[in-house]
């Protein structure tokens, strides 16, 4: 009976953090651009792990597409800026929106900065993690239409409701996803479903190739 | 033990039908990310990538799904790469066919295509 009870316990936080609508999240700017296409930029890295914007970068086109956006070839964008010369994530940041949409002809263009990646963030022993900041911007009124920041951690223990989600998330990754052997791309994957999945508390809108687009409670 | 097992399955039974819709891709991903990936971790040559995306899109035709957004473009490039610019032209009017929100950037690549350069 007390297991009983303490599992429906679990349940019912589990449900409510799942479905927990986003608090007082403003998205009037972003149903008014209504973005059909995202261009995402190289990654700024701010981790002491050389492979962190591209093993990043990897990873962000499933989440935007399946919530239903069109995604830029990642690669093929950076290849343009290194043919003009720009390698570093830093310059390739700073190109004018004007510019971006010359050439490009995206909705809006998605900003990243990496905090954390790999096993250098070291708390408990071998742990991988991977944190990325986010910040979506309307490349014809430069305005920002979304912002938000997301971990993820091979030291996620069951225990938590975040651990539980998380598994699940990553379940449904590898399932649609070949894994490598490298735990950090693993966990930038999970990583960057949290940051930008929709249908999360405070996460991005879906897109119109979504069926759900524009059925999101007001 | 056992009931710690059967509080797991239920507990995944809950989310699952609860909120979580189960995870039904628009696309047929495979090996796309992971190809794109080892473009940057140089571990595998380009003629292997190109082989593992076409096996991607064959594996999205079998499956009835559509190939995710870039797929097509970032084969082209690595068509581009090895010397096949006829073949990158088709690849890029491809990624054009099956988003049109791409065409701008694929134009802008046929034309460097057919100017000489890669």
């Amino acid at each position: 009976m007390r297991h009983l009870i303490a599992l429906v316990g679990l349940v019912a936080t589990l449900l409510l953090a799942g479905c927990a609508k986003p608090v007082d999240y403003d998205y009037s700017a972003f149903r008014q651009s209504q973005p059909k296409s995202i261009l995402v930029l190289l990654p700024q890295n701010s981790s002491p792990e050389v492979n962190a914007s591209h093993g990043v970068l990897s990873q962000v086109t499933l989440p935007l597409a399946e919530s239903g956006y069109y995604v830029f070839p990642v690669a093929l964008v950076e290849e343009v800026f290194k043919q003009n010369g720009m390698t570093n994530a830093h310059d390739i940041q700073g190109v004018s929106a004007t510019k971006l949409r010359e050439i490009f002809a995206a909705d809006a263009v998605l900003y990243l900065e990496v905090t954390d990646y790999g096993t250098s963030y070291k708390v408990i022993t071998s742990e991988s993690r991977v944190t990325v900041n986010g910040k979506l911007v309307d490349l014809k009124t430069g305005q920002q239409l979304w912002s938000g920041s997301a971990t993820a951690s091979s030291a996620e223990g069951d225990s938590g409701n975040n651990g539980i989600l998380g598994m699940l998330l990553q379940a449904a990754i590898t399932q649609i996803s070949h894994t490598l052997s490298d735990k950090s791309y693993d966990i930038a994957g999970v990583t960057s479903a949290r940051l930008l999945s929709a249908g999360r508390p405070s996460g991005i809108l879906y897109g119109p190739r979504s069926p759900k687009y524009g059925k999101e409670a007001e | 033990m056992k009931l710690g097992y059967k509080a797991g399955l239920l507990l995944i039974a809950g989310v699952l039908g609860g909120c979580m819709n189960a995870p039904k891709p628009i696309y047929s991903w495979d090996n796309y990310q992971d190809t794109v990936y080892q473009y940057y971790k140089l571990e595998t040559g380009p003629e292997e990538q190109i082989a593992a995306l076409k096996e991607g899109i064959e594996k999205a035709k079998a499956k009835d799904l559509p190939v995710p957004p870039g797929l097509h473009a970032h084969l082209g490039m690595l068509y581009s790469n090895t010397g096949h610019p006829e073949l990158a032209g088709s690849e890029f009017e491809a990624e054009k066919v099956l988003f049109p929100e791409s065409a701008p950037f694929m134009e802008f690549l046929q034309k460097k295509l057919k100017g000489g350069k890669k």
